[in-house]
This record gives structure tokens, sequence and C-alpha cells, in this order.
């Protein structure tokens, strides 16, 4: 009795433990995940997790049953040393064709569906309708060029909520993965081939993304937002970008000595500190790498057309502040050791004029 | 030749149990093998667990930055490196070469000099790939070491030399050895076992050997193309030169995937060794236990483009593969029922080997489960590379192989070495172990599904994933401080020697009708075997209970030779691949010569070796 009595203790014990880890799960369920799989915001994602909440069912129905069998066995069939020895039954032929019959019933309910969604999946849209957008892929930063709009940006996609984006992706150097978690899904990058993903934006946000093929030293930090927004949202945005490419065609007053042109609609504008920038960015080089007009892709550096107003900065990770800006024109290879972006000697004040300037962009 | 008696005498004295470093460098007594791939093995698993609480560690609160980058990649390529080929699969080999002799009744594998070569090339090739973090050149591209990230031009330092020609070494060692259970299982049998009548335990090791021996020249052959790209500027992987990353992909996993069963169906035998004995009742479905284990490694070979989903194949290959991988369910589900049915109805004794074998199970279901959840193409975009992939191979290749491998630990101790493991320990050491393998690896299907990739260093703070990463550090450290609980049992119970009978558990099999531990020569005369369980069936012929077997002289049994040409063979093929990474300096051509005239010498010494008696 004595003996029994302790046995359910260690039982309710455990079954304590389970209830714990169950409400450590769930508490933390109620955070905030803005890269979640679970709370699909784009068809293609809502399409997948249909299939995956098949398949949750089914193995969660199964884990329970088997479980609790195997807990049921441990206590029912328990003995001691001393008792007689148990009925030797070798198996049973019906009981075992049975437990092979059931889980491939079990396997069709979720086969079915795979299936019918797999084919889906390959349904590349087209159409007038549908916004083509041509992923690149960097160590360790993202391109994305709109060919319709003639437009480069860098780290941020824009798209327009209610409206198919279809993604044709290569790398320029080693394999990536585009990963949008809650728009579609996953789809590895190649140099030699492109491959293609497809999301329609079912509401306006912020979604974070990034890079999910282990791609060399600073994997963990390409990521990268996709801002879904009103269409009329989208279009400004478009032609702010466009834009860019105007000021950049506008008559400029070349230094020059060492022709490094500086536009006049910015001189006009700006103060001392971003002059001074508009300077810094040609002799120390920035330029080299970098575009600041969104029609004219580099593919260097990210484009930096829009920098101005960007989220974050360094592949989607770091936050857009002035602070953060001027310490990674700074120190580069130490706020991302590694990064193709090289140490310029720029000092504090001249990171503040460069900041200044990319303001204005 | 002929021998007189004196000589014969003389003979037996050379298999006089010796002990000393010698001994130990040119035994080829598969026992003594086995401790030796073991306590290597152990060394090795303990190295990557602590590569593995450090990245824990490391992954404790966002934005840390505990290790640097560059660390946290060599960490996690080399935890998964030695967890596979240097931890769950020699310490499978462990039981291979301790018990596939005694459990079929025979006296040595099929080529003991060959088995001793494999263990010292393995060992080697461990040390190797372990070297390089004197170097500060550990392998930093992944297990998987994808292209082309592997490449001369993205991977330009000797990290992933030492990772290709490393697991190059590794792959001899486990082909040698593949080579010698698949005929030792064939031909050293008893008289009487039948292959239909093999222990559990051997048919999955035969099994696994013919995984191990189709498998592994596919990897062999990817890893000569990525060396010849390597060292010698070739481009079978090299998108600029015409070469293609992908191909290495489908390389890699033909031999990737059967790898994981490779990995798994060995645990699937010790499981079916533990079952019976401890819940007193043969194995429920013996055949079945013997097809379905066929079935998943045949299977094992037709779904290894499931790793690669992502890549986008087409539908058709989506499906095909998608179907194919469900398919693999339906046996390892037939396995898992059959083990409760083996359970069901019987005396279960809750012995620490028991309490290991029914959290086997329990965390297998598990692991099988989310398996099942990534067999499905369109869901598996999500899941790959993330988190939720991390808990899912974790719970089969730890919940799974680990618990099994200590189940098996627990349970042959004290066959393996005369004396029992403390009870009270055992048990301790499970809770531990299973509590803590649940709280590390169960909130990572939460956070993988709530958007953590796999192989970052860092996230961010914002997304989410704090407080599951701080419960899987805290669960990280409790495993951990579980095995030292194992290991104060290992040598508490060294010392204190409590003497094992031949026959502690009640077994089934032949090893347990022979002295703990067992004499060089294992059976003093070689037993004739009745039926599947034929200690069981003897000890019923004979009434019970039988009385400790004695220890004999073995005089005039006939034993191999020890040898040190397998020991220096292999250090022969160590000098070739440590004269390989030198290739490029002045005296390559002179350090691969002197290494390849180590290796035929040694080799040539080992064919032509005279025997002491004859």
């Amino acid at each position: 009795m004595h003996h029994r009595f302790k046995r359910w203790r260690s039982f309710a014990g455990a079954l304590l433990l389970l209830t714990l880890l169950v409400a450590v799960v769930a508490g933390a369920q109620s955070n905030p995940f803005p890269q979640s799989t679970l709370h699909p915001k784009g068809d293609f994602a809502q399409m997948v997790d249909k299939l995956f909440r098949t398949t949750l069912f089914w193995a969660t129905l199964v884990f329970v049953l088997t479980e609790a069998a195997l807990i049921f066995v441990i206590f029912k069939f328990r003995g001691k040393p001393d008792d007689a020895e148990p009925k030797q039954v070798h198996g049973n032929t019906m009981v075992e064709v049975i437990w092979t019959a059931i889980p491939a019933l079990v396997l069709a309910m979720i086969a079915v569906p795979t299936v019918r969604t797999i084919f889906r999946t390959y349904e590349i849209p087209k159409g007038d309708g549908v916004l083509q957008v041509e992923v690149i892929g960097h160590q360790w930063w993202w391109e994305f060029r709109y060919p319709e709009l003639g437009l480069t940006t860098a780290n941020e996609l824009h798209v327009p909520v209610g409206r198919t984006v279809a993604l044709k992706m290569v790398t320029q150097d080693v394999l990536h993965s585009f990963w949008i978690p809650q728009l579609a899904a996953k789809r590895d990058i190649f140099t030699n081939r492109s491959t293609t993903l497809w999301f329609k934006a079912e509401e306006a946000g912020d979604y974070p993304g990034q890079c999910a093929e282990f791609c060399g030293l600073e994997h963990a930090r390409m990521a990268f937002q996709v801002i879904a927004e009103a269409p009329d949202a989208f279009d400004s945005y478009v032609s702010r970008m466009q834009a860019t490419g105007v000021r950049a065609a506008e008559p400029v007053v070349g230094s020059t000595a060492s022709a490094t042109p500086v536009r006049v609609a910015a001189m006009v504008q700006a103060d001392p500190d971003t002059l001074i920038g508009a300077q810094l960015f040609m002799t120390k080089g920035c330029v080299g790498c970098h575009s600041l007009d969104a029609t004219k892709p580099m593919g260097i550096g990210p484009n930096l057309a829009g920098i101005g107003t960007r989220r974050y900065i360094a592949a989607g990770w770091l936050e857009d502040t002035d602070a953060n800006l001027s310490r990674w024109i700074q120190d580069p290879q130490v706020v991302k050791p590694g990064v193709m972006m090289p140490d310029l000697g720029v000092t504090e004040a001249e990171a503040q004029a460069l900041v200044a300037y990319l303001r204005q962009h | 030749m002929a021998t007189s008696v004196l000589d014969h005498a003389g003979a037996v004295g050379i298999h006089a149990e010796k002990t000393g470093l010698w001994a130990w460098i040119t035994t080829v007594d598969h026992k003594k093998i086995g401790i030796l791939y073991g306590a290597s093995a152990f060394i090795f698993f303990l190295i990557g667990g602590l590569e593995a609480l450090i990245i824990r560690w490391q992954l404790m609160k966002p934005d840390n930055n505990f290790v640097t980058p560059e660390f946290y990649n060599q960490l996690f390529t080399m935890h998964g490196t030695t967890m596979i080929f240097l931890a769950v699969m020699p310490l499978s080999a462990m039981f291979f070469n301790f018990f596939i002799p005694l459990l079929i009744g025979a006296r040595d594998v099929a080529f003991p000099r060959l088995n001793a070569f494999s263990f010292w090339v393995f060992l080697f090739g461990g040390l190797f790939l372990n070297s390089s973090f004197l170097f500060n050149a550990a392998p930093n591209g992944g297990w998987f070491g994808y292209a082309n990230l592997s490449s001369k031009q993205y991977s330009p330092g000797l990290n992933m030399d030492f990772w290709a020609m490393g697991l190059q070494i590794l792959g001899i060692a486990s082909l040698a050895a593949g080579v010698n259970f698949f005929v030792t299982i064939l031909n050293m049998r008893a008289p009487g076992m039948k292959l239909i009548r093999m222990p559990m335990f051997v048919w999955m090791s035969f099994i696994t050997q013919l995984l191990v021996l189709l498998s592994f020249p596919v990897i062999t052959v990817a890893l000569i193309l990525l060396m010849f790209d390597r060292l010698f500027g070739t481009n079978f992987f090299v998108p600029a030169g015409g070469g293609d990353t992908i191909l290495w992909q489908h390389l890699f996993w033909v031999f990737g995937h059967p790898e994981v069963y490779i990995l798994i169906l060995p645990a699937f035998g010790i499981i079916s060794e533990v079952l019976p004995v401890f819940s007193r009742k043969p194995l429920f479905g013996y055949t079945a236990m013997v097809f379905s284990g066929c079935f998943i490694a045949f299977l094992g070979f037709g779904v290894w483009s499931h790793h690669m989903f992502s890549t986008g194949m087409g539908p058709i290959a989506d499906s095909v593969f998608s179907l194919a991988t469900m398919l693999i369910a339906i046996p390892t589900g037939v396995k898992v029922f059959n083990w409760m049915g083996t359970t069901w109805g019987g005396s279960i004794q809750m012995k620490t080997p028991m309490y290991f074998a029914l959290g086997f199970i329990a965390m297998f279901i598990m692991g099988g489960l989310s398996g099942v959840m990534h067999s499905s193409a369109p869901a598996d975009l999500q899941q790959t590379d993330t988190y939720f992939v991390v808990a899912h191979f974790h719970y089969v290749l730890f919940g799974g192989s680990i618990f099994a491998l200590v189940s098996g630990a627990y349970y042959w101790w004290p066959k393996m070495f005369g004396h029992m493991l403390d009870e009270g320990l055992g048990k301790v050491h499970f809770w531990l172990m299973l509590i803590g393998f649940n709280l590390t690896f169960f909130p990572m299907h939460i956070v993988g599904l709530e958007g953590m990739p796999r192989r970052v260093y860092t996230y961010p703070a914002g997304l989410g994933f704090e407080s599951l990463n701080r419960l899987e550090t805290i669960g990280s450290l409790i495993l951990g401080f579980s095995f030292l609980v194992f290991i104060f049992n290992v040598i508490k119970s060294a010392l204190s020697k409590v003497p094992a009978p031949a026959d502690p558990w009640n077994g089934a099999t032949l090893e347990w009708s022979i002295p703990s531990p067992p004499q060089e020569f294992n059976f003093p005369s070689i037993p004739t075997v009745h039926g599947r369980d034929p200690f069981w069936e003897e000890k019923r012929a004979r009434g019970g209970k039988l009385p400790e077997p004695a220890r004999v002289s073995g005089a005039g049994i006939h034993l191999p030779d020890p040898s040190y040409w397998p020991f220096l063979a292999a250090v022969g093929v160590l000098l070739l691949f440590i004269a390989l990474m030198h290739h490029d300096s002045k005296f390559g051509p002179a350090y691969i010569f002197a290494a390849v005239s180590v290796l035929f010498f040694s080799i040539f010494n080992w064919v032509f070796e005279p025997f002491h008696e004859g």
C-alpha cells in the first residue's frame, strides 16, 4: 500500500512538472512574436498554416493516445521480482495488422491536403495585377528590385496590401534562404538558377524576416523588413523613390578638382553639416559602393535611397537611430564583424555630418 | 604448421589476460576494442556536450556576446559533427564490438585486426578534427558543409579542410567496421542461430552495417570532390566555373538521411533487448520488428530530398518525397506499438535500464511525430532551418539514440566490467536527464514556430525569443549535470566494486550465460542455439536459475594474435591526411610520399604477419 502511494506521488510530481511547463509555454505565447509562423498575415502563409494545423491536430491526437497508453502500461503491469512469470506472448497478427493500418489512415489524412497544397505553392501568379520583385542575396544583406518600376532598394521591401507579389530570387555569392514567416514561408536562393516565391499581404504592417540558410559569419545578422502598406501609401513611396532619380539627374555643381558631384537641390536646403556630409560621402569613398539613387542599381553595397526613413540599418536588425547610424559609419567592423564595409577612418564629427546628409535621403 | 603440446601451452600464454598500454595498442579482442570505442566516444560526447553548453550560454539572452560570431559558428559545426560521427556512431560501435560476438555465440569478429584498425582510424580522425581548435581553425561551415560556402573562395581558411579530411578519415573507419560486422553476423553465428533467431539488436546492427556500406561511399565521393575543389582548384561545386551547388546537397543527403537511421537503428536494437528482459516477456511481433527495420532502411534511401524542400524542386518531386517520408512513419509506428505490446501484460521490473528504455519510447514518439509534421513539404517551408527542426532531431537523436545508449550502458555495464552500477544514482540520472532534456528541447518547438532560425549566433530583443531561450539554457545545465551524476556513478561503482553475477537481470540472450566480465575467449565451448531467447530457454529446460558459470583456463582455444600493424596502418592514414593539408608546402609531395610509405609498409606487414599458432 505504502509502495503504491509512493508510486502515485512520483506520478503526480511528473504531472505537476508537465503542467508547469505548459504554463510557462502558454505564458510565453502571450508575448508578441512579430516573426511568427503561427499568425499568418499573407495568403501563402495562411495556406501553409492551414496545412500545419491539420498535421498538428493529428500529431497531437496520436501523441496523447500513445503516451497515455505508455503511462497506463507502466502503472498497470508493474511487477515485483518474485512475481510469477507472466504469460509468454510472442505476437498477435490481428493486432499488428490493425496498428499498421491505423497509422496509414492517419497519414492519408495528412497526405491528401499536403499534395494539394504542394501544387498550389508552385502556381506562380501571373498577369498585370502582380507586382514583380527581384530579390538578390548578398553576404549579408538583401537587395530588392522592382523591374517594372525601375527601382532598387535594400533590406526594406515595400509592398501594397491586397496585391500579389511575385518574387524571383538569386544570390550574388553563397546560398541564402529568403524567409518571411508571417506573409509567405521560405525559399532557398542559388547562383545559377532563380527560385520563386509569392504572397499577398492581407494586412498593413511591418513584417520582419531573415535569411534562413547558414551563409557564413554574419548569417544571424541578415534580416530584412517587409512593409505592407495601403495602395496609396505604396504609390507615394514609389514616387518618393523615383524622385531620388529625378534629383540625381538635376544639374550638379562639381568640385572640379575631384570631379565629385554635389547636388544643387541638396545644397540649397542644406545646413553646413549636410554640405560637409555630402562631400565626405564622396571623399571617404562611400559613393564607391552605395548609390543614393533608387533608379540606379549599384549592387556592391546596399542602395541608400530612402535610408533617412528606414526602420533598421545593417540589414534589418539595428534600429536606424542617429546614434546607431553614426556608430555604424565609424566602426562597421565592431558593429557587425566581417561585414564587407571597411573601416574608413571616419571621426565622430564626420560621422555626424554624414548622418545629417543621409537623413536627407 | 605443426605444433607440439609445449608450443601450444606457450601460445595460450600469449592470450593470458594482459594489461598495460602495449596490450591496449596491440589488442584485437573485440571486447577491449569495444571498451576503447566506448571510452573515446564518451570523451568526445563530453566535448560535444560542452560545446552545446557554450552555445546555450551564448543564446541565453538577446544580443549576447559571450562568444564571437566566428567561434559560435565553429561551435555549432563541431557540436553536430562531434555528436554524430564521434559520439553516437562510436557509442553504437562500442555495443557492436562488445556484444555482437557474444549475442551470436562467437569468439571474436570476422576480421579482428581490421576491427582494431577501424578503432584507431576513428580515434585519429576524431583527434584530427578536434586538433583544429588548437590552430583556431575549427570547421565553421555547418556539419552539412553546404556548397558554395564551403568553397575556397568563401571559406579560405583551413577550417573546412579539417572538416572534409576529418570526415574522410572517419568514413574509412566506418566502412571498415561496416564490412567487418556485416561479415561477422553472416558467417560467425553459433550453430542453430538462424537469421530469424538472431537477437533484435543483432538484426538492427546488421541493417545498420548495410546502410553504412551503401551510404558512406556517397559521402566519400562528395568529400573527394570537395577536397579537389579546395586543394587543387577544380570546380565541381563552384558555380562560376560551371559547377553546381545543389549537386552537393543531393550527394550529402543521399548519405545524410540513411545516416539518421545509422544513428537510430542500433538504439531500436538496444531497446528491443532491454524491454523483454525487464517485462519478463519475449519481444512482441519479432518478425514484424525485423521487417519494419528492413523497410525503414530501404525507404531511408528514398527520402533524402525532404531535407531540400525549400530549394523548390517542383511539385512532383516535392510530392514524391513527402509521401515517401510519411510512409516511413508506418514501420516506425509498428516498432513503437510492438515495444508497447512487449510490455503489455508483462511483469515490469523498474530497474535503471528499463527507466531509460521507457523514457526512450516516450521521447521518440515526440520526435517521430514532429518528423511527420515536416514531412509535409509546404509546412516544412516554414519549419526547415528553424529551431522546430532542432527540437525534432534532438528528440530523435537525444530522446531516441542517447536514451537508448544510456539504457544499454546500464543494462550491459555488469557484463562489461564485472560490477554493478548504483541503482539509486541511476534513477537520479534518469529523472535529471528526462527533465533537463525536455526543458532544453521542448521549448525549441515553440520558439522555432515563432520564427527563430537555426545557426544564428544571436537574436535581437523584441522578437519574443527571450524567455524560452532562457528556459532552454536552464534545461541544458540540468541535462549537463545529469551526466555528472552518471560519471559519479561510474567512479563510485568502480571503487566499491559490487561484483556482478553472470546473469543479474534474468537475461534472455547468450551473453548472460558466461561470467561477468567474459573471459577473452567468450565461450569455453560454442553454444548450440534452439530458439529466439536461447538463455531463457536453457534456464527453463534446466529448471530455473542456473549456478554461476565457472571461469575456465581456456587452454587449447584458438584466438587471433595481438598485432601492432593495424595501429601503424591507422597512423599511416592519419599522416596521409596531415600531409594532404600541407600539399602545397615546399616538401608537400615528400610528406605525402612518406605517409603513403608508412601506410603501405604497415598494410604489407599486416597481410604477411606470421601466426604464433597454427
